[in-house]
This record gives structure tokens, sequence and C-alpha cells, in this order.
């Protein structure tokens, strides 16, 4: 039955996690906490270590939280379930679509999607601040947080650093100062 | 038959050798997609990768993997598809369970929690990019901004399911494109019948 619900749920989300892998972040995150297979801060957890491995992070995200629930079985079929629809999308439009006449059907449709989806993002980024307990209290542990968290911010957004190198500085900023 | 079987094995093994050095994500692979099956295999020409990348940028899922499957396709129809896409994602897949195994038998010690303490400013920072990223193509007029607004106004007061969120937000975009092409159309109407 857990291996079903895993495969549902993620073929769900598969089919709407338009934006890439951090689009689907809200998405599972919200399919994880309402069943209770982890809490914020596991799944926060889950999250790091998803952005620190080479792939998508969504997809790593799933397929630990599907190993978790129901091991290596849980493990394939959320990743399964998660493909599933891209593949099947793909080929329909591989098969039926021929010059992308549609296209503008799609950026139509895109048009009101991307908002939503930045929107999403914003929100769970503010949900991992809050189970971090970055912005409720004001402590040096927060204030802490917030410096290294706009650090980070500054050099993904002004130097464009690669994720991977601002995840390995920041591990070893949290060595320095919670150590 | 032979040649087929050689090119689908070609097809796993490129993919399977592009997936586990891409570190940051779908968009960091596809310049790698494109050297190795334009310029190395001579599969596709550059006009066929760019089409390519679009559509797998529009379908849901990660961009890369949503690349590996239409490539194999147009490469090797339907098994060519199936080959690529266990190409690319077997290496992660092997390489997220064992960081699982990892993150199990490490978690409780002292420098690996504060480790993780110091992760979490940077994964926030790293959606918050990514919220940036999308933001850049996302708002372009007062009607992406309100639609925004509103999502979030949403999503903060009620608990709403983010699926049927996305829904409407697609449905609402057509509308008003829609609205605006036949104002546009409209205005355009109002000047030749007054000229």
């Amino acid at each position: 039955m857990i291996y079903f619900q895993l495969f549902w749920n993620f073929f769900v989300i598969g089919c709407f996690s338009f934006g890439g892998g951090y689009a689907m972040l809200p998405l599972i995150d919200r399919l994880v906490t309402s069943h209770g297979w982890m809490s914020v801060e596991e799944f926060t957890e889950v999250i790091a270590i998803s952005g620190m491995l080479p792939g998508s992070i969504g997809i790593n995200a799933a397929v630990f939280v599907g190993f978790q629930t129901a091991g290596f079985t849980g493990a394939a079929l959320t990743a399964l379930g998660m493909v599933l629809p891209s593949f099947i999308i793909i080929l329909l439009i591989g098969k039926f679509v021929q010059d992308f006449q549609d296209r503008k059907f799609i950026e139509q449709v895109f048009y009101g999607l991307r908002p939503v989806i930045m929107a999403l993002i914003i929100f769970s980024a503010i949900k991992f601040a809050l189970s971090m307990e970055i912005i409720t209290s004001f402590s040096w542990k927060s204030t802490s947080f917030l410096i290294v968290f706009l650090i980070a911010l500054g050099f993904l957004i002004f130097k464009k650093t690669h994720p991977m190198l601002v995840i390995f500085i920041s591990g070893i900023c949290g060595i320095i100062l919670y150590y | 038959m032979e040649m087929k079987l050689k090119t689908l094995y070609k097809l796993f093994f490129t993919f399977l050798k592009v997936s586990p050095i891409t570190f940051g994500g779908g968009y960091a692979m596809l310049p790698l997609i494109e050297r190795e099956v334009v310029k190395r295999r001579k599969w596709l020409n550059e006009h066929e990768v760019v089409d390519i990348l679009t559509v797998a940028q529009t379908a849901p899922g990660a961009v890369a993997i949503n690349s590996a499957i239409f490539i194999g396709y147009r490469v090797a129809g339907l098994l060519g598809s199936i080959v690529a896409l266990f190409g690319i994602m077997l290496p992660n897949l092997l390489i997220v369970i064992i960081a699982i195994f990892m993150y199990f038998a490490f978690r409780d010690n002292p420098i690996i929690e504060a480790v993780f303490n110091g992760l979490a400013s940077a994964v926030i920072a790293l959606i918050v990019y990514a919220a940036y990223m999308i933001g850049r193509t996302a708002i372009s007029d007062l009607t992406t901004i309100v639609i925004a607004l509103i999502s979030f106004i949403i999503l903060i007061f009620l608990n709403v399911n983010p699926v049927l969120l996305i829904l409407g937000g697609g449905f609402v975009g057509l509308i008003f494109s829609k609205l605006k092409v036949t104002r546009k159309e409209k205005r355009k109407n109002r000047r030749r019948n007054v000229s």
C-alpha cells in the first residue's frame, strides 16, 4: 500500500513540476509533511544533501524520501513515479508535435504559471527559514544564520558562484560557527 | 539490428557519462549534452538540439532528464528514450542511496550537526536564488506581479494544494493572454474606424 502511495503521489508531483528541480521542492515538502513521513527540519536536511549531490535536487530529494519511507523498492518506485510523466509527455510531443506550432499556447499558459511557481518557491524558502528558527527568534544563532544566508545569496546572484561551492563553503562556516 | 544495438549502447553510455559530473542541476548539464550529442556523436544538428531543449524546459520534470528522454527518442525511438533515461538516472540514484546511508551513519555526530546548521543557510539561499532566476522571466508586467502576490497570499492563509495553484495559474495566464490579444485587436480596429 505504501508502495502504491509513494508511486502515485510522486507521479502526480511529476505531472506538475514545471520549472525544474527547485520547483519540485514545495510539492514534495507538502506531501512529506502532510503524510507525516518527515518533519520540516528533517526535510531541510534532505534538501541540503540533495543539493550537494549531482543531478536534479528535486529528484534526489524524492528518492531520499522514497528510501526512508519504504527502502530500496520505495526509492525505485519514487524515481519511476517522478520521471514517468516527463517520459509520457515528451514521447507524445516527439510523436505528434512537429514544428512546435503550439508554442503560443504554451507561452500563454506559462505566462500565468511562472509567477505561481515563483511564489511557491519563495513560500517554501520562508517555511524552511521558519523551521530553522531563523526568523522567529533573535539570538546569536539566528543572526549568524541570516548573515551566512545573505552572503551566500549575494555570491549566487552577483558572482554567479557555482551552487556546489556555496554549499561546500557554508558547510565549513557551519563547523566554524556551531561546533 | 546490430547497428541499432550499437546506437542504444552508445546512447546509454553517453548519458551515463554526462550524469555524475553535473553538480548544480539540469542547466549545468545542457552544454555537456549538446557537446556530446552534436559535436562528438553527430546524432543531431544544433537546431534540433535547441528545439529539444526548449521542449525539455517546458515539459514538467527535471530539464536534464527531459532532454535525455527526448534525445534518446529522436536518435533511436522508444527504446532509445528508455536507454537514455536509465543512463542519466542510474549513477545519481546510486549516489543518492550511498549518501542516505552516510547520512544515517553520521547524522548524530556533532561536527556533522554543525555542518548541517551551516548548510541550512545555503540551502535557503539556493531556494531564494531559484525563485530569483524564475522571477526574471516570470515577472514581466503588472498582471504577473498580481498573480505572484495573490498566490503568495493564498499560500500563507489557505492550506491549498500547490497543484491546484499551478493549474489555476496556467488557466489565468491563458485567459489574460487571450484578453490582451483581443484588446489589442479592438484598439487596432478602433484606430482603423477613426481613420
